[in-house]
This record gives C-alpha cells, sequence and structure tokens, in this order.
C-alpha cells in the first residue's frame, strides 16, 4: 500500500469541491448574520439600563462558556425532544420544519455562537471610544441614537478589525464539525473519502492543506482592510529632511 | 429529570473523562509552547523557520481534520511498524490520539505567548542579575522565569478556556466524553435536549471554576505590580 496516491484526490476533486462549497456557505452565511446581529446587541449590551444588558451578557456567556460543537448537537438533535416541535413538523409548519435540517441547524448554531463572540469584540471595542468624540457629538447636538450611528459605531467597527479577523479565521475553523450532523463540507468530504479509500494521508492531508489556504486568503484580506481602514492608526513614517 | 439522574453517574463519569483529556493535553502544550517559545527566540536559523511552520501549519487547519489525521493517518503508520516487526496488532487509543492533537495544537498558541512573555522581561533585569554574579541558570531560574510568567498568565488562561472546550470533539474519534455519553443517554431515552443541556452547565461550571483559579493566580503572580489608576 502506498502512503501517498495522488489519484486517490484527484479521482475525488468534485466530491471536495462541493465539501468546500459547503463550508464556504456555512462560514459565510453565520458570519453575516452574526455580524449584522451583534451591532444592535452590542448597542444593548452596553445599554445602562440592566434589565436591558442582562440577557445580552447571559446570551454571550453560555455560547462563549460551551463548545460550538455541543451547541450544534443541541440545536439539531435537541429539537426532537419536544412534543409541540414532532407536532409542528406533522403539521408542515413553514418554520419549525426548518429545524430538522442539518443545514438550517448549523447556520442557527453557527450564526448564534460566531454573533455571541462578535458582540463580545465589537462591545469592547465600543467601550474604548475616546471620551472627547462623545463629547464633541453632543457638543453638536446630536442625540444618543445618532452619536451611536455616526461616532461610536463606525469608529468602533474600523477598531474591531484584528479582534474580528482572529473570529473570523476560527469561525472558518470552526465549522469544520459540520459533518457530525450528517453534512458534507470540506471535513465531511474528506471523511468520505476516507473510507471510501482507506487513504487518511491523502483525504486529511489535502483538506487541511485548502483550510490552510484558505486561512492565508482571509489573513491576506483581513491586511488590506486594516491598510484601508486604519491607517490613521498605523505608527507614522518618518518623513526625510522635515521636522516638525 | 429522572431520566438526569439516572444517568448523572455516567454523564460525571464523563466530565472526569474530558477533565483529563483537557489537563493531560494543557500539559503537553505547555512544555510543548515552552519549547516552541526557546526555538522561535534562538539564533539558529533552520530552528526559527522550522517552528514558524509548526505554528502556522497548527493554527491554520480545524482541529478535527488534525484529531482526524492523527488518528486514522497515526493507525496506518502504527500498522506498518508492527507488520515490519512481526507484532500483534494494536489499536490507537482516542485518548491517546486526542490528548496527541490538542496538546500539538495548542503547543503552538502556547509557543507565540511564551514568546511574547519572554519579550516582554525587560534586559536591564536580566543584566542585573548577571551583575550579582548569578549564573546564566540563576538568572533564568530567578529572574527571567518568574516575570515570564506573570506575562504569560493572561494568555495562558485565555488558551486553557478555548483548549476546554475544544476537548469536546473528542467525542467524535470515540473517547466516552460526556458530550458522547450525553448522545448515548440522549438516544436511549429520548431526551437529548436534557442532555446536550447537562453538558453546556458542566462545560460552564468548568469555566467559571477555571476563571476563579486564574482570577487567584493572577493575583499571586503580580504581587508587587501596581496598577494604573486613571
Amino acid at each position: 500500500m502506498e502512503l501517498f496516491d495522488l489519484s486517490v484526490i484527484t479521482g475525488s476533486l468534485p466530491q471536495f469541491w462541493r465539501g468546500l462549497w459547503m463550508t464556504l456557505q456555512l462560514t459565510g452565511f453565520a458570519l453575516l448574520f452574526g455580524f449584522f446581529a451583534a451591532i444592535p446587541l452590542a448597542v444593548l449590551r452596553l445599554s445602562p439600563n440592566r434589565l436591558v444588558a442582562a440577557p445580552v451578557a447571559a446570551y454571550t456567556y453560555f455560547f462563549r462558556g460551551t463548545p460550538m460543537l455541543v451547541q450544534l448537537l443541541l440545536v439539531y438533535y435537541g429539537a426532537s425532544q419536544w412534543e409541540w416541535m414532532r407536532a409542528a413538523w406533522e403539521a408542515g409548519h413553514p418554520v419549525w420544519t426548518l429545524f430538522r435540517e442539518p443545514y438550517f441547524c448549523a447556520l442557527f448554531a453557527f450564526g448564534l455562537n460566531t454573533c455571541a463572540y462578535t458582540v463580545e469584540i465589537l462591545a469592547g471595542s465600543m467601550r474604548n471610544t475616546p471620551h472627547g468624540e462623545l463629547e464633541a457629538a453632543k457638543a453638536m447636538g446630536m442625540t444618543r441614537l445618532k452619536a451611536l450611528q455616526r461616532i461610536v459605531i463606525p469608529s468602533a467597527l474600523r477598531r474591531m478589525i484584528p479582534a474580528y479577523s482572529n473570529e473570523v479565521i476560527l469561525m472558518l475553523q470552526g465549522s469544520a464539525i459540520a459533518s457530525a450532523v450528517t453534512l458534507v463540507d470540506l471535513t465531511g468530504a474528506a471523511r468520505d473519502v476516507y473510507s471510501r479509500h482507506f487513504a487518511p494521508f491523502e483525504a486529511f492531508v489535502f483538506v487541511g492543506l485548502i483550510y490552510l489556504a484558505l486561512t492565508f486568503v482571509l489573513v491576506g484580506l483581513f491586511k488590506l482592510a486594516e491598510h484601508r481602514w486604519l491607517a490613521h492608526l498605523a505608527p507614522r513614517k518618518a518623513e526625510a529632511g522635515r521636522q516638525s | 429529570m429522572d431520566a438526569l439522574i439516572e444517568y448523572s453517574p455516567s454523564l460525571l463519569a464523563g466530565a472526569w473523562v474530558t477533565l483529563k483529556v483537557a489537563l493531560v493535553s494543557v500539559l503537553l502544550a505547555l512544555v510543548t509552547g515552552l519549547i516552541g517559545a526557546a526555538c522561535k527566540l534562538s539564533g539558529f536559523l533552520p530552528l526559527r523557520l522550522w517552528t514558524m511552520l509548526y505554528t502556522t501549519v497548527m493554527r491554520g487547519v480545524p482541529d478535527l481534520v488534525m484529531m482526524l489525521l492523527v488518528f486514522y493517518g497515526g493507525q496506518v503508520l502504527l500498522n506498518l511498524v508492527i507488520d515490519h516487526f512481526g507484532w500483534d496488532f494494536i489499536e490507537i487509543d482516542p485518548f491517546v490520539a486526542g490528548v496527541l492533537t490538542i496538546g500539538l495544537i495548542f503547543g503552538a498558541y502556547f509557543t507565540e505567548t511564551f514568546r511574547g512573555a519572554f519579550l516582554a522581561v525587560s534586559a536591564g533585569q536580566l543584566e542585573a542579575g548577571r551583575a550579582y554574579g548569578m549564573s546564566t541558570w540563576q538568572v533564568f531560574r530567578r529572574i527571567l522565569f518568574p516575570q515570564m510568567l506573570r506575562f504569560a498568565l493572561p494568555g495562558i488562561g485565555n488558551n486553557w478556556l478555548v483548549l476546554l472546550k475544544s476537548t469536546a470533539i473528542v467525542s467524535m474519534i470515540g473517547l466516552s466524553d460526556m458530550t458522547r455519553i450525553a448522545d448515548q443517554a440522549g438516544r436511549s431515552t429520548h431526551q437529548p435536549f436534557t442532555f446536550y443541556l447537562a453538558v453546556c452547565v458542566l462545560y460552564l461550571a468548568m469555566t467559571a471554576l477555571s476563571s476563579y483559579g486564574l482570577g487567584v493566580l493572577m493575583r499571586r503572580y503580580s504581587a508587587g505590580v501596581r496598577e494604573t489608576q486613571v
């Protein structure tokens, strides 16, 4: 038996391709949902009213304190425990039947998970808004909402880019557990190829390299984003012959 | 609820497996991290490049993929060795595969943590130690290491919390940790939600306890550091 047989990989390329597409969809949609839901939630998280802030804090505490795999299993397998849920499935309810679909359940769990982390990253970034900027906004006669919309949120979104890039990469890698609920993502494709050809090195090393390449692409994109939106925070370059 | 009480002994046994995986992994990761940091800070270029490759690959590939590679690929390699020497068949242990994978992955994260922490200790302190006539080893043991640990502690704490949660994937290579026990109990009692929720609560208890312990350690290791009051 050969330890590394390239024909196993070339023969299964369509399968890997579909797996890659599934991984990108799951990661992309979950991140999209997580990002946009995190903006209002981060505002609520920082609310001086504890009745508003506490539920959001409890949500992020739960999702950041438990493994995403358990969250996924809780959503997908746990849903069938409830009598009313099963009744809704029988009746063909348009929303609750979604919880029978592994694809929807994965998006649901991943989305809520990444949203929880993003809320904390964004809230931390908003807390670090320079005090003077808020005072200036108030002096210009902006309401709290206007100041949030024009000053606090845009600058917090810029400052969160480095921390958020970490979260995006972790989400891409975390999505590898999707095969636990029968979805065939990149890792799922590798598991299929492994069990069909009994070729662990070909299957797992190949998808490992794809994940690595995707990570590099993301790191590169975030470098560009930082260059574009965080240029004002970069260390000043020394200018020859001009000192002030 | 009755089902939960009935299965609580096996669930707690699973929690103990989870804890064992996490503790052995973090020990391996700490040792790997210290060695990795030493390699990254060494003056020998091939060693630095090799460590850079290690940290990049370990942090760029999902833990599950790495674990499946170690578990299934390790078995193939083991079979080759067994064939060569004509031994009896040995099955690769999911505990060993899990600990090895998680330990080596987080070794990469700890490498970065320790590297930063070693660099954060000011050179003047080391010079002062040498000026007192301490040997290189004494400087390391009395000055560099304790102060490095102070700088590394927040990073160690963060990595530990992430590591603890990533132990859940060992259930996917057949180790009976609490996630897998919950899966089995949920199937046989038709109450999967209850059991997965119980696992969540157990994880939350472990992370809460760790956070408390890390707070105590932080206070101990930052004795004498005055916090800036704004």
